[in-house]
């Protein structure tokens, strides 16, 4: 009796699971909903707040892509992943896009069937330390304990940059971000170091945020991007060009509140984007209006970023790198046309 | 079990209780076989459709972060992740191998407080048991870590020990050992002493079941073991020296650290497992009869011999095993270490090594493959010692 | 001739009674026993006032934040986030279903209980997981469905540990037969998978589980991570129930198998008939050990990533109106997993106190 039971009970849960294709985006078509891989809690990239919803400039590519191929930015199911689990999930078909702060490198774009859609944020690893310690320059951290988050590329820059400067150090690994700040907090460690947008996440975490500060250095380049499964082009174009459209559609001016007055525009470039001309979303397999979705919807990458990160956030990162390439920053979108 | 040659009343070929079980057995064995060979099958395929890297060779590639504790040569710059592989494995060991005996220790002296005529004691020992064995062990780590880390002091703060031991929250700092040459001599002539005290231990024993007579046995061999190298030493002209924790910038250079994470790490599962141990010990202890106790009283043997040559000897038989199996658990309780980041096997090799390679399979494997020989040995060693215990035949 | 008198009983002197007697022999009875009872009661003057204090008479039950006595324990934050670590994210607006589902839990066991025909119970025992699924998880007769991203707290915490324990009973049982069997390949694979699975530690297994599996599967078949969570207890556990089950099989006389053969009952009338009801019966108390062992490993599944109550403790000590608050977080995961495991160890020691009279 009990086998059966089991079995019908195992067997509902199983229910679950869906058939998918080597073709992402007619599986996701299909199945009416997108599978996003998201971290477990990194404050304005991806974390959940209270009610469980999901908030970040991570959050808003999955939404993006989301908006572009279904029309509807919360067809989204948010798959939160630890460091660990993030690469075998979209190996494994989990997931369909992978947008958890991670850093585009050339291991992880050829050696593990994977591909980098763009960069949604250029980041580079900094110092956050306690005001107390009186230093003002990571050259002055010789002999210092850093917390780290176990295996993220700022562990490898780490020992690179004091290899590189003669000096020592200690490193103290920890499984999750909440846990590296925590032992920072405790005092386990001098300094943390991570990506420095995490830095300014986890300034917000100590009890008095006055007490310590992030260093001016940058050690390394840390691109963050979506990421998608190796050898399904269509896909890969669908989530690239998701990414250039908010870009672009910042470049024109081009926001949530005024997309739909700008439909009546008479500028080209603005109406290549919102499909009024032209057959961008034809070509990627999508609606006409796949862009002008995207910006109603999530809005322009400039939006994006100071709601999540930028100056409306509580974060208030500066955009720094991030600004467009006409501002003096690296964001580019390739010409849609 | 119960497959005896029934006679065979029906026809058929399944009818019959030998061909039946050879029937089933094939078909179990052809199911297990296609779903490896399912699973197989799609894992290579998934493999090769994604392009993703497989094969050992990973090992051979410079790993390239550094570790809190590192028990062999590891350069951050230069070591491999086999080199990886293996600090987490001697850290592994490290920590259960102590986290063992101070769980015995506490074990066995809670186990006997247990049964302590001594009301409080008794009691203290009961709630003791029975708060932290209801507590889950990654709990417990995570608790023993915060208190740990709350408790100490900044190292500019340190609690000083003559200048030479010194506690904050980067750890037990305690001086460094250096072997200089002639040092080995030491190393050889305690190797004699314990030697010398095996056989003593043998002798005595000998003389013992000849002549009842008793040896001062423990204080004759800790005399040995202690003054012999201590000799050497002096003999040799001192070479060993000792390097002083110092406190330079902001934290201490050179001495030996003990860092929060093994402490936090070892106070929890030696609590946790002492109240399994404590409970054989009292089983054990339960299981002699009464009649022994009673006879041993009977002819006037003190209550600390009672315990030691009466009831002990009897008990040890039933509570070696069930400790020997909390032993094996403690080890792998030790892999919860991940949670407060103690560099230990499945930390750095299923943790860091695993992000950083992303080759699940592989990583993972040879983690399991691991804690398997652990307990394959362990249970070696327990079938050794019941063949050993087992009451001889007489 | 001498009469018998009854004689009054005489008091006990008054050296063996009352509260200094009992002190002098339990206590005080020689040097070492004071020295060890000082000690003892040095150790409760350390810790239960202090204890008391921090938990009952210094703590802020309620109120906002600000009026908050720093010295005692902050219980204001329990009960501020007691929704989360009850219900994880699970919407606010369907808290009636996992608190429906709690009801007829009590319902079902009370109904088992009273309930005389077997027919009937069967009949809910069947019923009664799917009824508990379909309000939990939703998408059917027009409940919202919720997906289990969103399942957490305490009650993925029970979901966990009651999935385990029911789904890996069957397997157990079926493990443990394989390994009595005399069918040499199939005792081999059953040994085999019980002692691989008893050798590593349930981490590994749930790393297996949550970063291995899906690589095996072919593309389109996809696993929650939840399920896969799951799978991996569940298989873990009845590595462990195959033990004890088999425990409880050797101890069953030899008598009691031939007298099922000699009745002319197969194999598998035997076993459910005769054997394992009595084999199972001497293997409860076991059994409920090896419950206790699961419920608390189900903390285990924070490492892979989903939010059991212990996980969203530390969750939402990261909310940055709450910083600082885990202290009370531990103490409060603590105390409920301390009081479901000791009730649970105790009831295991009723029965098998219950046995040994029995003899």
């Amino acid at each position: 009796m009990k086998v059966t039971k089991l079995a019908l009970l195992v067997g509902l849960t199983a229910a679950i699971p869906s058939l998918s294709h080597a073709d992402t985006l007619q599986d996701v078509m299909e199945k009416d909903v997108l599978n996003c891989g998201v971290s477990t809690g990194i404050p304005g990239f991806s974390a959940a707040d209270s009610k469980g919803v999901w908030k970040g400039i991570d959050v808003d590519m999955c939404r993006s892509v989301a908006s572009a191929v279904l029309g509807d930015a919360s067809k989204v199911k948010y798959i939160p992943l630890t460091a660990k689990e993030r690469f075998t999930a979209l190996q494994s078909g989990e997931i369909d896009l992978l947008a958890r702060s991670s850093t585009w490198t050339a291991t992880r774009d050829t050696s593990l069937g994977l591909n980098f859609a763009g960069v949604n944020y250029y980041d580079g690893q900094g110092f956050l330390i306690s005001k107390k310690l009186g230093v003002t320059s990571a050259k002055e951290l010789d002999g210092a304990t850093f917390c780290i988050q176990a295996g993220t590329t700022s562990e490898l820059n780490l020992t690179d940059y004091f290899k590189s400067n003669g000096m020592e150090y200690k490193a103290v690994t920890y499984d999750t971000s909440g846990q590296t700040i925590d032992g920072f907090k405790k005092g386990r460690c001098d300094a943390v170091t991570s990506d420095a947008s995490q830095l300014y996440g986890l300034k917000l975490k100590m009890d008095d945020p006055n007490t310590v500060m992030v260093l001016p250095e940058i050690i390394s380049k840390e691109p963050l991007g979506p990421v998608v499964r190796q050898g399904d082009d269509n896909w890969f174009n669908v989530v690239r060009w998701s990414l250039f459209a908010a870009l672009e559609a910042e470049e024109l001016g081009v926001t949530s509140s005024n997309a739909e007055a700008m439909m009546k525009s008479e500028n080209p470039s603005i109406k290549r984007l919102l499909g009024t001309t032209g057959n961008a979303g034809e070509n990627l397999g999508l609606k006409s209006d796949w862009a002008y979705q995207i910006v109603k919807q999530v809005g322009n990458y400039s939006e994006m970023f100071d709601k999540n990160v930028g100056k409306d956030s509580p974060l208030n990162i500066d955009r720094g790198l991030n600004k467009l390439w006409n501002q003096g920053g690296l964001m580019y979108a390739m010409p849609i046309r | 079990m119960n497959n005896k040659q029934l006679p065979i009343d029906g026809k058929g070929f399944l009818n019959n209780p030998q061909h039946r079980a050879v029937f089933f057995q094939i078909i179990a064995l052809i199911a297990v076989i296609f779903c490896a060979f399912y699973f197989a099958n799609n894992m290579f395929d998934n493999i090769e459709k994604r392009g993703i890297t497989t094969g050992f060779s990973f090992l051979d590639n410079t790993a390239g972060f550094g570790i809190s504790q590192t028990l062999t040569n590891y350069d951050d710059g230069t070591s491999t992740y086999f080199d990886v592989f293996i600090v987490g494995l001697l850290n592994t060991l490290l920590v259960s191998i102590l986290g063992i005996i101070f769980a015995s220790i506490l074990g066995l002296l809670v186990g006997i407080g247990r049964l302590s005529n001594n009301f409080l004691i008794s009691k203290l020992s009961l709630i003791y048991i029975e708060t932290f064995r209801n507590i889950p062990i990654l709990l417990q780590i995570l608790f023993w870590y915060n208190v740990v880390l709350a408790a100490l002091p900044s190292p500019r703060q340190s609690m000083n020990y003559l200048d030479s031991v010194f506690l904050n929250n980067r750890g037990l700092l305690i001086p460094e050992p250096i072997f200089e040459s002639g040092s080995s001599a030491i190393l050889i002539s305690f190797i004699i002493a314990v030697a010398a005290v095996f056989y003593l231990t043998r002798w005595s024993r000998k003389r013992h079941d000849k002549t009842g007579e008793e040896f001062p046995l423990i204080k004759v061999s800790l005399a040995i073991l202690i003054l012999a190298p201590t000799l050497v030493y002096f003999i040799v002209g001192q070479p060993i020296s000792a390097v002083y924790p110092e406190l330079k910038g902001f934290n201490f250079r050179g001495g030996l650290a003990i860092i929060p994470e093994l402490l936090a790490l070892l106070f929890a599962l030696s609590i946790y497992t002492a109240t399994y141990i404590a409970e054989a010990v009292r089983a054990g202890i339960e299981a002699v009869p009464k009649g022994q106790k009673e006879a041993a009283k009977a002819l006037g043997l003190k209550d600390h011999v009672i315990l030691s040559k009466v009831v002990l000897p009897q008990a040890l038989r039933v509570i070696i095993p069930p400790v020997i199996n909390q032993f094996l658990n403690l080890t792998k309780n030790s892999s919860l270490a991940t949670a407060i980041g103690y560099p230990e096997l499945v930390t750095l090799f299923s943790g860091t090594t695993l992000n950083q390679v992303g080759q699940a399979i592989e990583i993972i494997l040879m983690t399991m493959a691991v804690y398997l020989t652990i307990s394959i040995v362990i249970s070696l060693l327990l079938n050794w010692v019941n063949a050993k215990m087992a009451i001889k035949g007489r | 001739m001498a009469t018998y008198t009854m004689k009054e009983a005489k008091p006990a002197p008054s050296g063996s009674k009352g509260i200094i007697f009992w002190l002098k022999t339990n206590l005080f009875s020689d040097v070492r026993n004071s020295l060890l009872s000082l000690v003892g009661l040095y150790l409760i003057y350390l810790t239960i006032p202090s204890l008391l204090n921090w938990m009952i008479f210094d703590a802020t039950w309620s109120g906002t934040q600000d009026e908050v006595v720093n010295s005692g324990a902050r219980w204001i934050f329990i009960i501020e986030k007691f929704d989360q670590f009850i219900y994880g994210f699970y919407p606010e607006h369907l808290h009636w279903r996992p608190n429906l589902v709690a009801v007829l839990c009590v319902a079902f066991l009370m109904a088992l209980k009273v309930l005389k025909n077997n027919k009937t119970k069967i009949v809910i025992m069947l019923l009664f997981p799917f009824v508990c699924f379909i309000l939990i998880s939703g998408g059917w007769f027009g409940l919202e469905t919720v997906e289990t991203e969103k399942w957490g707290g305490l009650m993925l915490t029970i979901l966990v540990a009651a999935v385990g324990i029911i789904a890996s009973f069957p397997i157990g049982i079926v493990l443990a037969l394989g390994r009595q069997s005399d069918m040499p390949i199939l005792r081999t694979l059953c040994i085999g998978f019980i002692e691989f699975v008893r050798g590593v530690p349930l981490i590994t297994i749930l790393f297996m589980a949550s970063v291995v599996l899906p690589l095996f599967f072919h593309d389109g078949i996809e696993f929650d991570k939840l399920l896969r969570a799951l799978i991996g207890i569940t298989l873990f556990q009845a590595a462990y129930i195959a033990e004890v089950v088999r425990g409880g099989l050797q101890a069953i006389p030899k008598g009691q198998y031939e007298a099922s053969e000699a009745l002319g009952l197969s194999y598998w009338q035997g076993m459910i008939l005769i054997i394992l009801p009595q084999a199972l019966k001497i293997s409860i108390p076991n059994l409920v050990g090896s419950f206790i062992s699961l419920f608390k490993d189900t903390t285990l599944v924070l490492i892979i990533g989903l939010f059991d109550i212990l996980a969203m403790v530390t969750l939402t000590n990261s909310d940055t109106n709450w910083l600082g608050y885990e202290v009370e977080g531990y103490v409060f995961v603590t105390l409920i997993y301390w009081v479901c495991c000791f009730t649970m160890s105790q009831y295991s020691k009723s029965i098998e106190r219950k046995f040994n009279t029995e003899h």
